[in-house]
């Protein structure tokens, strides 16, 4: 909620032209979500500050928000209906503030000293509490910026106290000589990208105004992904087209990054150009391949990555992908396009909410059903009851199985723990053996096993596979 | 007059030619909407009752709407010619379907008398010769009706026997629902006779003998009735004898008995069928063998007046040898007597090359408990409302009674065993948690919890689902959770948005004449679950998620279980559940209060000074800030207000250091449900844990208000106020009579309502709630919604624990305890 403008050029009271405001007066602007004050703590010959304090209304901050789309937030909570830091945090909203009170200099206008507007001034601007999401030296340092970031602690509290720690907030400071336009526009798009919370709805608008305020450093920004990104709220085709504008603009551009996925074991390192996601599911195909089935479930099927090869092969003439995330399922509808396949495709391919604990007399009645990497997301004590869901109640001729072998997670560099943060456990060779063999004797199945991926010698492969035959009564 | 035996539960067929008066006669004798008319469904599918073209479709949802009717077990009347053969094949299809029996009821009158009738009709068209071949067929089709599968039939010729006709309606043989008993229910007896009269006279009945002095009947001085499972014979040393005795009784009315396969077999082989001489059979004839021939025929008879299932004591029990599923309660037909002489095959045979068996019992869903016997297992065992009573005597085990209604089980062991099995026995295996089916608590589901009805909508139960299977203890375990809680109603007290003076109106109005208010601990909700054995013991969150890791949970249920040790004498109970807050709030909150309230803190802590610092150098300048300085200062003072009261809650923990539980209800024990005990006893036992082991526990400090009274309100006040004013939540005001407590209507009241303290709440409305423009605003907030639900989830939450106490079926329990889960949970899209 408050920022400061100081320079040291002399007449350094030169600033309240620059900035269209007397110093000697008290400057107040009404904006959406509060009142933003414009003052002069110093204004002397030799130094002149001025203070932009955005008195933030919280209730207006409800009732802005209440007329507009919410826009899911990344961190929801700090836009938390009643406690939130929005009247005390630098972000947008002073951004939004800095942007209406401060227009012709941003614009690098100024009827009283035009020179001096196009001309670098030595520069400090200090915002004593911004919300700051990784590094804001990364940011600024490459716009010419001296960067000293102070993080705030959480609390006053001894080591080792709930409270102990720093806050995500820090007290910055930037020093440099630039132009005050730029220092401005700086501000104006970096403020809300280290917050990366926005608090209202992006349109599509926003590109215009990032591109205008970044006119001039944003193309050459080795962050320019980033800020670009969060700027537009994460709006991936927002920002793509953003990025597109911005390499128009950029002679040196290479293509930008592609997309991190976000699928489980993504980043973890693969030897082969297939991921192991990819080498996992076409194991899996291979073995229903093999069993003969037509009828099959993807039990547990997420965003239906399995569903989708599945889909392909004319061989399966009903596909049910079954998850107890509607998310999930919701994802799989949307990325197989199912509303959109035609009618006769329709009956082939179902999406059901289920959940592996229960039994579901749905599930009876198909050739083959896949568990692929879903067991180790079942707390131990509850898998019986899956087995008994899935072995004796749904009761398919074939039942493939996938799981990590935890003994190949040395071979992970920087793996720490499990492979998932929702992994309730990661199983070694005999441990997952034992447990297959005395599933399939329960049920009456024969099982047998393969490694997927590539193979170590002493680790053995990074994902197991266990295959059930159902024994003829 | 004629009159009409027709059972209480049938599909009748009226057949008759055009004309022959068949919707009169069914206007006369039945309800209009017992009536389903080929005509009205004709009507229904083309706009005309007469459009033959339209016959397909207007049967097809005739017969679906008979269908449905007989499904739900009514009478059903079809008013169609019904004079061809298919035409009547799919009415005996739609009745075996429901297993109902199809009657037919012709009416036969002359064919001038009908064209009469067709003529004075402007509706109907056709010709003399469509009558005329409409009347061949309908003489074909008499000596049909049999075949066809007709089990009643009724001809009545003429227009005056018609018009004479009465009807009546018969009960079904398996229908003794106006038998209440008492009654013993006795397994598989095998032809253990000895043993048979043990179980009887333990039981306290007299035994009556013959002059040889074989026993020929049995009374009970409390006019109880015997009721026999089947299986009386075979394998054992004295089929004969047990028959006797059993006959004796059945014909003095002094017991009941349904037939086993066993009987089925002995009778087929006594009317001279062929059948295979084994599983005990021989044994039996040769026994049969030393009776004189006259007791053979009365053996005879008498098996063969046995009904396969009876449904007793007002529809709350039902007795079949193999047990009997829901759908073929009441019901008769063929493949119901089928499923309760031999229960339901998988086709499949085990090892031993038995027939392995369905477990049907698992998803049983009934509401009346069904008794059977059949499949020896060593120990009887309830299983979703159904329990087998064979525990094997003749094969060494023991003879079993089950006592109706109180469900008490007396046995008395074999003397030897007579026969060996040809498996051994083993416990049904059917563990409780896999009798959960995904139909029990999905879908949008009516729930009459015996408190209330509600309707947990399917948006919710697919959100709980995720919560449930994902991250919920195991089903089991989990039998209870905690209901959310309304606040008292808003205060309009100055600079307070809640307040004893409305909490104590609250429950006054809902006619409440003394509560406890009770300290408000700020920590997390934590239900314990602790035995004496420690078999089972779990401590769980509002959500039924586990508090800590495994080797944590343990320690801290050790500690539990030590110090309970003299309550468990003292309710004499094997384990017990409880209802607590474990502190402090940061040891489970502890990254919740970081991220979500300590941040905020810590932003406005450092804001605001810099930003009158930069104020302070303005007004320095000989500017004027006054008005914006004081509304920043107060800001600051706000924010440090705010800070202290999340500070409240946060302690170091190390492990389990420092955690703390503050006990506050006793919910159930084993069998019983603690509902109706008042406060004072809940925190007695509280107060005896912390005694126990003051470091564990948390002791809760609560004062006993009578309504009404100013001076004991008022002090209750200045309570909270000091309460709250050392750093407290603020309190709970429960009325002092219990969880069960209910209004002058018998409906349940709010268990109690939380009344936080005006520094607390900064929490939870933010640093500045307390200006008066934001407290008028707040006033505003709708507490409808929240009392609602927290009525709901406490009374789905007692329900549970009845459920529990009564030793009903697992599906029971977790429908309630996901229903509570269920209306906590936001909606998602259940479509998928």
């Amino acid at each position: 909620m408050l920022l400061t403008v100081t320079t040291t050029h002399r007449p350094a009271t030169d600033l309240g032209y620059l900035l269209v405001k007397h110093p000697d007066k008290v400057h107040s602007f009404d904006v959406p979500t509060g009142t933003a004050h414009v003052l002069f703590p110093d204004a002397a010959e030799d130094r002149c500050t001025a203070a932009l304090l955005l008195d933030v209304d919280p209730q207006r901050l409800g009732a802005a928000r209440g007329g507009r789309k919410q826009q899911s937030a990344p961190e929801s909570f700090a836009l938390g209906q009643y406690v939130n830091d929005r009247p005390y945090a630098a972000s947008s909203l002073l951004a939004g503030a800095l942007a209406k009170v401060f227009r012709s200099a941003l614009r690098g206008e100024s009827k009283d000293r035009p020179e001096l507007a196009g001309a670098t001034l030595p520069l400090e601007i200090h915002v004593p509490v911004l919300r700051c999401r990784g590094s804001a030296a990364a940011l600024f340092e490459p716009l010419g910026w001296t960067v000293t970031a102070t993080p705030i602690p959480l609390d006053d509290v001894p080591p080792g106290h709930p409270l102990d720690g720093d806050s995500p907030y820090v007290d910055l400071t930037l020093t440099g000589t630039l132009r005050l336009a730029d220092a401005l526009n700086h501000l104006y798009v970096l403020l809300p990208v280290l917050d990366d919370a926005k608090h209202y709805w992006v349109a599509p608008d926003e590109i215009d105004k990032l591109l205008r305020a970044g006119e001039g450093w944003l193309s050459a920004h080795p962050e320019k992904v980033l800020i670009t990104r969060r700027y537009l709220a994460h709006r991936r085709s927002l920002a793509a087209s953003a990025l597109e504008q911005l390499d128009r603009l950029d002679p040196d551009s290479v293509d930008a990054p592609a997309d991190t996925a976000t699928d489980e074991e993504a980043e973890l390192p693969v030897a082969r150009k297939q991921s192991l996601a990819e080498q996992r599911r076409d194991a899996v195909v291979a073995v229903l391949a093999e069993s003969g089935a037509t009828r099959v479930l993807d039990l547990g099927c997420g965003q239906g990555a399995l569903l989708g090869a599945l889909i392909k092969d004319r061989r399966y003439t009903r596909i049910v992908g079954t998850d107890v995330s509607s998310r999930a399922l919701d994802l799989a509808h949307k990325r197989l396009r199912l509303d959109r396949v035609p009618e006769r495709q329709r009956d082939r391919v179902t999406l059901w909410q289920s959940a592996l604990t229960y039994r579901d007399d749905r599930l009876r009645g198909f050739d083959a059903a896949v568990l692929m990497e879903v067991i180790e997301h079942v707390d131990p004590p509850r898998l019986p009851a899956l087995e008994a869901s899935v072995f004796g109640h749904a009761s398919p001729a074939t039942v493939v199985v996938t799981t990590p072998n935890v003994e190949y997670n040395g071979l992970y560099e920087g793996l720490t723990g499990m492979r998932h943060s929702d992994h309730r456990f990661e199983w070694t060779r005999a441990e997952f053996q034992e447990w297959a063999t005395r599933t399939a004797s329960a049920h009456g199945y024969r099982v047998s096993f393969r490694g997927v991926g590539d193979e170590d010698e002493k680790a053995g492969t990074p994902t197991q596979l266990a295959v059930f035959v159902k024994e003829e009564a | 007059m004629t009159r009409i035996d027709i059972p209480e539960l049938a599909l009748v067929a009226l057949v008759g030619i055009s004309g022959s008066g068949k919707s009169t006669f069914a206007g006369q004798h039945f309800k209009p909407t017992q009536v389903l008319s080929s005509d009205y469904f004709r009507g229904l599918v083309a706009d005309d009752e007469n459009d033959q073209s339209a016959s397909a479709d207007a049967f097809d949802v005739l017969h679906y709407v008979a269908g449905k009717r007989l499904a739900a077990g009514r009478l059903t009347v079809v008013d169609a010619t019904n004079l061809q053969p298919h035409a009547r094949a799919g009415l005996v299809k739609v009745a075996r379907e429901h297993d109902v029996l199809p009657v037919a009821v012709v009416l036969d009158v002359p064919e001038a008398l009908a064209w009469e009738r067709t003529q004075g009709r402007a509706d109907r068209t056709f010709g003399r010769h469509v009558l005329n071949r409409m009347h061949r067929d309908l003489r074909r089709s008499l000596g049909q009706l049999a075949r066809e599968g007709f089990r009643k039939i009724h001809v009545l010729r003429g227009e005056e026997e018609i018009a004479a006709a009465s009807i009546r309606y018969e009960k079904l043989f398996n229908d003794k629902r106006e038998v209440t008993g008492p009654f013993d229910i006795i397994g598989d007896v095998h032809g253990c006779r000895a043993e048979l009269e043990t179980l009887l006279e333990t039981l306290g009945y007299a035994l009556t003998r013959d002059d040889s002095g074989r026993p020929v009947g049995a009374v009970h001085p409390q006019g109880r009735t015997a009721v026999f499972v089947g299986d009386l014979v075979d394998r054992g040393p004295d089929s004969p004898g047990v028959l006797r005795l059993v006959m004796g009784m059945a014909g003095a009315g002094t017991a009941i008995c349904v037939p086993g396969n066993h009987e089925q077999k002995l009778a087929r082989k006594l009317n001279g069928r062929n059948v295979q001489l084994t599983h005990g059979l021989p044994e039996t004839l040769e026994q049969l063998a030393r009776e004189d021939e006259a007791f053979t025929a009365e053996v005879r008879t008498f098996i063969d007046g046995l009904v396969s299932h009876y449904v007793l004591d007002g529809g709350k029990l039902v007795v079949a040898h193999a047990g009997l599923k829901e759908a073929y309660q009441g019901r008769a037909s063929g493949r119901v007597r089928s499923f309760a002489l031999y229960g339901e095959t998988t086709g499949e045979t085990d090892e031993y090359g038995l027939p392995v068996r369905y477990p049907w019992a698992r998803d049983y869903r009934g509401s009346a408990a069904v008794v059977y016997g059949h499949t020896p297992t060593p120990e009887p065992e309830w299983i979703n409302n159904t329990i087998c009573l064979d525990t094997g005597c003749v094969f060494g085990g023991k003879l079993t009674a089950l006592r109706w209604p109180t469900r008490e089980l007396v046995s008395v062991p074999a003397a030897r065993e007579y026969y060996a099995p040809a498996r051994p026995l083993v416990p049904v295996d059917t563990k409780p948690d896999e009798g959960l089916d995904l139909a029990d608590v999905t879908g949008r589901r009516h729930l009459d919890y015996g408190y209330g009805r509600t309707t947990v909508a399917a948006e919710n139960a697919a959100a709980a689902l995720e919560v449930m299977s994902r991250f919920a203890l195991d089903p089991a375990t989990l039998v209870w959770l905690p209901p959310t809680m309304a606040p008292c109603s808003t205060s309009t007290l100055e600079g307070y948005l809640e307040h004893p003076a409305t909490a104590f109106a609250d429950l006054r109005s809902a006619g409440v004449g003394t509560v406890v208010c009770e300290e408000k601990h700020m920590g997390s909700r934590a239900v314990v679950r602790v035995s004496r054995s420690g078999a089972g013991d779990a401590i769980w969150t509002r959500t039924g998620r586990p508090f800590f890791d495994a080797e944590r949970n343990a320690t801290l249920l050790a500690g539990v279980r030590a110090a309970a040790g003299k309550v468990f004498t003292e309710l004499d109970t094997e384990w017990l559940l409880l209802d607590t807050e474990l502190l402090p709030w940061s040891a489970k909150a502890g990254g919740l209060i970081r991220e979500r309230y300590a941040g905020v803190g810590a932003a406005g802590r450092a804001a605001l000074p810099a930003a009158l610092s930069v104020l302070e150098r303005v007004a320095g300048r000989g500017l004027d800030v006054t008005e914006l300085r004081a509304r920043l200062e107060l800001r600051a003072t706000e924010i440090e207000g705010y800070s202290a009261a999340y500070r409240a809650y946060v302690q170091p923990t190390e492990g389990l250091t420092g955690v703390t539980l503050a006990p506050f209800a006793v919910l159930a024990g084993a069998g019983v449900s603690y509902r109706d005990k008042d406060h004072g006893w809940h925190l007695d036992l509280a107060d005896k844990l912390v005694a126990a082991d003051p470091v564990l526990f948390t002791p809760t400090r609560r004062m006993v208000v009578e309504l009404g009274d100013p001076a004991a309100e008022r002090a209750a006040t200045d309570w909270w106020l000091a309460l709250t004013a050392a750093g407290g939540e603020g309190m709970v005001v429960k009325p002092y009579g219990g969880l069960g407590e209910t209004d002058a209507k018998g409906r349940l009241v709010q268990p109690g309502v939380k009344c936080r303290g005006r520094e607390y709440l900064r929490i939870i409305y933010g640093p500045e709630y307390t200006r008066p423009e934001q407290l008028d605003r707040l006033r505003q907030r709708s507490l409808g919604r929240k009392r609602g639900l927290a009525l709901r989830e406490h009374g789905l939450g007692l329900a549970a624990l009845d459920r529990l106490a009564e030793g009903a079926p697992l599906w029971r329990i977790h429908e309630m305890v996901f229903a509570v889960l269920a209306a906590e949970s936001e909606p998602v899209d259940p479509r998928l």
